[in-house]
């Protein structure tokens, strides 16, 4: 990773004076070398310091700290270890809204289940996923890749979905083991899977997680609070009603301190001066009056952590060899950025429509306005009550303004050059609703 | 050396100010486009939703930006690639040029998002990219919601899905609150790029000036161009088109010799009613532009103008004029009217309260309202001068009428009490027809016409 100073470093070294005296030349170079060397590792320090945010806020969900979900955590452990460990079989969903932290506690747990001792080396994990397999033929493709049971399978067909699975099962079980190997099945987006024709797939996942046949241990995840009602009912009784729920159930002394959290740098970091610093910025932001309202309208607005990244990684981006700390001013230009109301950014095509009632100077025909109209048309504004048919003229379709007054009436202060005939128009015959 | 406005540890100078001079007055969307990128390496958000109006430079930028700065990344338009195999083959084909020397690429079957995110791991995983962030770029996302439910959710998490570096950017001119589907999804990072002000446009069209004539010269033809369409038209793409194909007319006095270059007042009464006559031809693409050339070669006059709404040039026979403008009368006035207007010997018409709650709705907006075969005959003789046989000549004239979509049929075939119809043409294309007929015939229908002004 070349940085600029690195550059400038080398090209200073290759064009060195030749009539110098040599000292001088030599103390100049060692000057030139410490500054440059500073200068160096500031800009190290700042980069790495973003890399490493980065990976924190848009990658990695494994390495992040987890927050409010201590009780969650245990249970799906102690799920996992039964499985694994003992041998039970089980099934398990986790709800939450988006971006509370489903993949990341799952992430969490298994990477801490990988670590234990007691753990057989051979439990075998399969990742599904609502959006990639989108009926049950893919997702028995899919597990059979997973568990790579190509070969085994070869060109055998089966009759139905189950004795594939059983098959595939059964193929584990061979070896000296008198007992098959744990299988792990997770699915994410959960509720896609439930749109499947018949449920198959889930059917015959919860129903192999209760026959004692193999361990396996089905986990779903979805952000859905209705889930069991979209279950047919031979699979949910199959099921065993374990949920977790995950309900960023934290309040905002606990946010301000994750979000203290996020931004520290570990203590294990290389430059010492440099975080020692960072941290102290951060402790000094924390504080701050103006930072603590722009993390309150955040708090109001959605309280999950993703939202949180998407701000904090706006403020970090600014961060650069001349503006190394994160600042107060930072933070609320990023929230300004995040929260921009797009409607009004729109609105300003509505103004051409409206020119046709002001009684300004020019007086544009017909076929003008229709093309203006037609665009606030392809800006999906307006929108026709029912789709256009051959029997209805264009011009007297019935339409629907997406739009609420105070959006037009904020397009219309934003709008540059706006004729006051129209911002007078706007407001009186918006005022009265 | 002139220091660039855009700054970035992770790019030379030289490159950012090249790119400065190839993006005019888009400073700050690609400052604030390159601080999200970071460097070469790093991640950034796993998607960015770019929203615009038409011509507000977002596929321009990005793809300067991509270009300029050498970043790995694949283009594709989603009108061109409209279904999702052809989108998803498009962008493994892409990435073999991308990750790989090789100058052939082959055609890789995709059918699904599944295989897709398969194929992709494998082809990242090259040396090429040596792990620097690779931007797939979507231009006209919003056909994306028309293809399978699970394409838009799944290219918006695509970095955790493949658990690779890279980016997706989204550009389209709806905003972000009509993509999100129903359960929710991964929300991606939304960045405006306002419309151009006068200032810009200004800037940016002036330079674009041919070579003979000096830049101040332009900048006036431009100054004045705007100060005409801008009203209507913020449109860069079309005010370009419409500087292109005026400039010569504008250029006229100064070539004849009759003005130099700085005579302004004269070269604006020669360009102004030229650019009064472009406003309602070209802006409207109503005549192609070799046309329009063609047009102000000849020096012909406006009214010759064949446009594509000229309905002018349509002939009727001529009962199917008289039965056109019995229709149109008998859509669009009500029916306690007819009394009034059609009969020699009429009473007044008192207005009833229920008349006067509902004046203020004039038909003209409603549109035109359904009117049974007998209506439409009746309206027909008391317009037409001589006597009138109910023949089936004028009948096929309804039913060829209803061919040429001039008139239209409501409700259904077989309907016990006759067929209703329905006038769709305007009141221009009748005044139009019928300022051709003489006689009495013409006074009963300005007449008539004046009635149904009536509201």
């Amino acid at each position: 990773m070349k940085t600029s100073a690195m550059s400038k470093r080398k090209s200073k070294e290759s064009g060195g004076a030749n009539g110098e005296c040599i000292s001088q030349t030599f103390r100049n170079k060692v000057s030139e070398l410490n500054l440059q060397r500073n200068c160096k590792l500031e800009t190290f320090s700042c980069l790495k310091v973003q890399k490493l945010l980065r990976e924190r806020f848009c990658h990695h969900y494994a390495t992040g700290k987890l927050f409010g979900m201590d009780h969650q955590y245990r249970h799906l452990l102690e799920l996992l270890k039964r499985t694994i460990v003992h041998g039970e079989s089980n099934s398990a969903l986790i709800i939450g809204p988006r971006g509370s932290g489903k993949t990341a506690l799952l992430k969490h747990v298994l990477k801490e289940v990988k670590e234990m001792k007691q753990v057989r080396e051979n439990f075998l994990e399969v990742h599904l996923n609502g959006l990639l397999q989108t009926n049950d033929k893919t997702a028995l493709k899919e597990i059979t890749r997973q568990l790579h049971l190509e070969n085994v399978v070869g060109d055998k067909v089966f009759g139905s979905f189950a004795e594939n699975l059983a098959f595939l099962l059964e193929a584990l079980r061979k070896g000296d083991r008198t007992s098959s190997c744990p299988v792990l099945f997770i699915l994410d987006e959960f509720d896609l899977f439930v749109h499947h024709k018949n449920q198959t797939l889930l059917y015959n996942l919860f129903d192999i997680s209760q026959s004692a046949q193999t361990p396996v241990t089905v986990i779903g995840l979805t952000c859905r609070q209705d889930i069991l009602e979209l279950l047919e009912k031979r699979v949910k009784s199959r099921f065993s009603h374990r949920q977790i729920y995950l309900l960023n159930s934290f309040d905002f002394k606990q946010y301000i301190r994750i979000f203290k959290e996020k931004l520290s740098l570990p203590a294990k970091y290389p430059d010492e001066a440099f975080a020692q610093k960072w941290n102290n910025n951060i402790q000094h932001l924390s504080e701050d009056k103006t930072v603590q309202d722009t993390l309150q309208k955040l708090f109001h607005y959605s309280k999950d952590l993703r939202s949180l990244h998407l701000l904090l990684m706006l403020a970090l981006s600014n961060v650069t060899v001349h503006h190394p700390l994160i600042t107060a001013s930072d933070l609320h230009e990023a929230s300004k950025q995040y929260r921009m109301d797009s409607r009004a950014n729109i609105v300003h095509e509505f103004q051409k429509f409206v020119q046709r009632k002001a009684h300004c100077m020019y007086n544009f025909e017909k076929p003008v306005v229709m093309k203006a109209f037609e665009h606030l048309l392809q800006l999906e504004l307006v929108k026709p009550i029912e789709r256009p048919s051959v029997r209805t003229q264009r011009e007297y379709l019935l339409m629907k303004l997406l739009l609420d007054n105070n959006q037009i009436m904020d397009a219309l202060q934003v709008y540059p050059n706006c004729p006051t005939d129209i911002k007078q128009w706007a407001a009186s015959s918006l005022s009265w609703l | 050396m002139k220091m660039p406005n855009l700054e970035h540890p992770a790019y030379p100078a030289a490159t950012l100010l090249h790119l400065e001079s190839l993006v005019p007055c888009r400073e700050s969307q690609v400052s604030m486009l390159l601080s999200i990128f970071g460097e070469r390496q790093q991640f950034s958000f796993p998607s960015i939703f770019i929203y615009g109006h038409t011509s507000s430079g977002k596929t321009y930028v990005m793809q300067t930006l991509l270009n300029t700065l050498k970043l790995p990344h694949v283009f594709v338009n989603c009108v061109e690639y409209f279904t999702s195999r052809l989108l998803l083959e498009e962008i493994l084909i892409q990435l073999q040029s991308c990750c790989s020397e090789a100058e052939q690429t082959s055609h890789v079957p995709c059918d699904s998002f599944n295989d897709f995110v398969r194929l992709f791991k494998q082809a990242v995983g090259s040396q090429e990219l040596q792990d620097q962030t690779l931007y797939i770029v979507l231009d006209r996302a919003e056909q994306l919601r028309e293809m399978e439910a699970n394409i838009l959710p799944a290219f918006l998490r695509l970095q955790e899905l493949t658990d690779r570096n890279v980016t997706v950017v989204l550009l389209s001119e709806i905003v972000w609150e009509l993509f999100r589907p129903n359960t929710g999804c991964f929300e991606p990072f939304t960045l405006y790029f306002p419309d151009y002000s006068i200032g810009h446009l200004q800037k940016i069209l002036s330079q674009s000036h041919p070579p003979e004539y000096s830049a101040d010269f332009y900048a006036a033809y431009i100054n004045i161009l705007l100060g005409v369409f801008y009203m209507v038209c913020r449109d860069l793409k079309e005010l370009q088109h419409l500087a292109v194909l005026n400039f010569s007319k504008y250029c006229e006095p100064v070539v004849n010799g009759e003005a130099n270059e700085r005579d302004t007042r004269k070269l604006w009464k020669n360009i102004e009613p030229h650019l009064k006559k472009a406003m309602q031809t070209v802006y409207l693409r109503e005549i192609s532009s070799s046309q329009w050339e063609r047009l102000q070669r000849d020096d012909g006059e406006p009214g010759q103008l064949k446009g594509l709404s000229a309905h002018t040039h349509v002939e009727l026979p001529y009962y199917s004029k008289f039965l056109l403008i019995a229709a149109y009368l008998a859509s669009y006035n009500p029916v306690r009217t007819d009394k009034r207007f059609f009969l020699k010997h009429h009473g007044k018409i008192r207005k009833t309260n229920f008349m006067k709650k509902h004046e203020k709705t004039s038909n003209h907006l409603l549109g035109p309202k359904p009117f049974p075969l007998d209506r439409l005959l009746a309206i027909l003789y008391s317009i037409v001068d001589n006597r009138v046989a109910p023949t089936a000549n004028i009948f096929s004239q309804i039913t060829s009428l209803v061919t040429l979509q001039l008139l239209s049929v409501v409700g259904h075939n077989d309907q016990l009490d006759g067929p209703r119809y329905k006038c769709t043409v305007s009141l221009d294309f009748i005044r139009a027809i019928a300022r051709y007929e003489h006689g009495s015939a013409s006074v009963k229908t300005e007449r008539a016409q004046t009635a149904n002004e009536y509201r």
